[in-house]
């Protein structure tokens, strides 16, 4: 099997780079490329048009529409009545600059919990024995088929002030109060470490079962303790699936709505939920357009990294 | 090197195995609750599924959330795998770094403004609001997904036995149906699978991209548990875990049944050779 590979590999850099594209070849690509660019891209511009419009009773409720049909002179006249008012509102009112930097803290707290839970389960499901993995992978992954709403619904009942925590807890007489956690941001880190965990454990399995064990047994060979074996050996050729596992929870995270929402309570201020209250409370479209141009520009960061880091990940597969 | 697993990675496996089911195991069981407060055990009863079958709304949402998932996963999987195609076979071309950002930025992207810009868009093209919507909405990102599962499918397949159909004269379409759709036909189906189950599981971009008279069932239990937890909605859950559980595993068996006589297939061809 890794024979035929090598060489389909081998005869893949024979061939010539550039072929001759044929028409079917370029339809393959037209299709995909345009739904995305029409469905996906396309609508970043609009969001980032209609955030410096200004907020408007109508329908749609915001001020000057797009229409070509008012031709040049009506466009022009639109382009000038655009403003960064909403950018300057979101500056001033601490409400958003104080939920873009509690999300970030929020998601990057959790992102260091999930990965303090999910690396011993990744690293136990590396270690176990070969016929048990597919079925512990199988494990990992079917939480994630089931709904997410569902599974950030179930903790509800575990972390309300009478819920089965508590009365674990209080039956078991560590406390005698009932704790408070339901609609803190105590819930709201169980609910992204709980819903986020197949994220980082997936990528981190799949490196970590590549691993070359014999590296380890050479270290301990040589009188390498255990723990110094894993420090200068594992995490370091784990590293790249951190890293993946990292950002497939932090990015999201950034921008969660359902568990701030659900779990979270007045003081959990998150980006996300702002931007909800902001369109379907205040139905102020253009600021909510602000608010997620914002958060796109924060996110462009981690983002690109992620997909470069992809990218590399893809071609050494290749 | 210790062989067998220590006791430290059972008792992790062991820990993050119970934290990730026992949540969704006492969901269920609390679905059986005769009590109507849901931490309270009032004994076994099944009235609550009986209650669930009664509500209207929740089976209109249902239904609307089947259809609304069977269609944009269909759709999201074939564009999902010519776009896998593409990544996996079309080499360089002017626009491919844009292509595959297109591609992967979909996956981290935060759902809020996945459904803010599209229906943006919708309001900017005049495009009515309702059931339509949101299927493109789901298969714009669902596809994505399938994108790079069947691309994966994709790395790891010998072309020689494509290339030898091209080489013997078959049309490209022809090769593309009759040798790689069967041989990436797992992760195809597991693609349609994951694209089915995300429609069936959203309710950010639903709730942006609907009209009057589309209202998924991710809407309609987030609106009831803003409300409160009831034993329905845990027998509603209940419902929906079994559903895709029994259909996940239901395809990994097939999958794999197939996937062992297509190895045994090709070892035998490979002993006639």
């Amino acid at each position: 099997m890794t024979e035929t590979l090598a060489l389909g590999a081998a005869e893949e850099s024979k061939a010539p780079a550039k072929k001759r594209r044929s028409l079917g070849n370029w339809l393959l690509i037209a299709v995909p490329y345009a739904w995305l660019l029409f469905f996906f891209l396309v609508p970043f511009f609009i969001v980032f048009k209609i955030s410096l419009s200004e907020v408007a009773v109508a329908i749609p409720p915001y001020l000057p529409t797009f229409d070509l049909s008012e031709g040049w002179a009506g466009l022009r006249e639109n382009l000038s009545s655009f403003s960064f008012e909403n950018y300057l509102f979101l500056f001033e009112d601490d409400l958003y600059w104080k939920s873009y930097l509690s999300s970030v803290w929020i998601a990057a707290t959790s992102t260091l919990l999930t990965l303090l839970v999910g690396f011993p389960l990744a690293y136990g499901m590396a270690r176990a024995p070969k016929a048990w993995q597919p079925t512990l992978l199988m494990l990992v992954i079917l939480p994630f088929w089931t709904s997410f709403l569902i599974r950030v619904y179930a903790w509800i009942g575990i972390l309300k002030n009478e819920g089965l925590l508590n009365q674990l807890l209080l039956w078991l007489g560590v406390i005698d109060q009932p704790l408070t956690i339901l609609n803190t941001n105590a819930a709201v880190y169980v609910g992204i470490v709980y819903s986020y965990l197949p994220f980082l454990v997936l990528p981190l399995y799949a490196t970590l079962e590549k691993l070359d064990e014999s590296l380890l047994e050479a270290a301990s060979d040589l009188g390498c303790p255990p723990w110094r074996a894993f420090w200068s050996i594992t995490v370091p050729l784990s590293l790249p699936g951190v890293i993946a596992g990292c950002f497939l929870v932090f990015i999201p995270a950034v921008g969660e709505f359902v568990i701030p929402d659900l779990l979270g309570g007045s003081e959990t201020l998150m980006i996300g939920k702002t931007l909800w209250a902001e369109f379907f409370n205040n139905r102020d479209w253009p600021v909510s357009s602000a608010v997620a141009v914002i958060l796109l520009l924060i996110l462009v960061v981690p983002i690109v990294l992620f997909q470069n880091q992809q990218q590399r990940a893809q071609e050494k597969d290749a | 090197m210790r062989k067998g697993p220590s006791w430290f990675n059972v008792t992790s496996l062991v820990l993050g195995f119970s934290f990730l089911y026992l949540p969704i195991v006492l969901l269920v069981i609390y679905s059986f609750n005769e009590s109507k407060l849901v931490t309270v055990w009032g004994g076994f009863s099944t009235k609550w599924y009986g209650e669930m079958l009664r509500n209207q709304q929740l089976l209109d949402a249902a239904w609307v959330t089947i259809r609304v998932a069977f269609a944009s996963a269909t759709i999201a999987t074939v564009l999902g795998t010519l776009a896998a195609l593409v990544l996996a076979r079309s080499g360089r071309f002017s626009g491919r770094t844009l292509f595959s950002g297109m591609i992967y930025a979909p996956l981290v992207m935060p759902e809020v403004i996945l459904g803010l810009s599209l229906l943006l868009l919708f309001v900017a093209i005049d495009q009515a609001r309702g059931f339509w919507t949101i299927i493109i909405a789901h298969t714009t990102f669902a596809m994505c997904y399938v994108a790079i599962v069947v691309q994966s499918r994709l790395a790891g397949f010998d072309r020689s036995v494509e290339e030898a159909a091209l080489d013997l004269g078959c049309p490209p379409v022809k090769t593309f149906f009759a040798i790689t759709l069967p041989i990436i036909l797992p992760g195809v189906i597991a693609g349609w699978m994951l694209a089915f189950t995300l429609s069936l599981d959203d309710l950010v971009i639903a709730s942006f991209t609907t009209g009057p008279g589309a209202t998924t069932l991710p809407m309609r239990i987030y609106s009831q548990v803003r409300l409160g937890v009831t034993p329905e909605i845990n027998a509603v859950c209940t419902l929906l875990v079994a559903f895709v559980t029994v259909g996940v595993i239901a395809t990994s068996i097939v999958t794999k049944r197939q996937e062992v006589q297509r190895q045994r297939d090709m070892r035998r061809a490979e002993a006639q050779a």
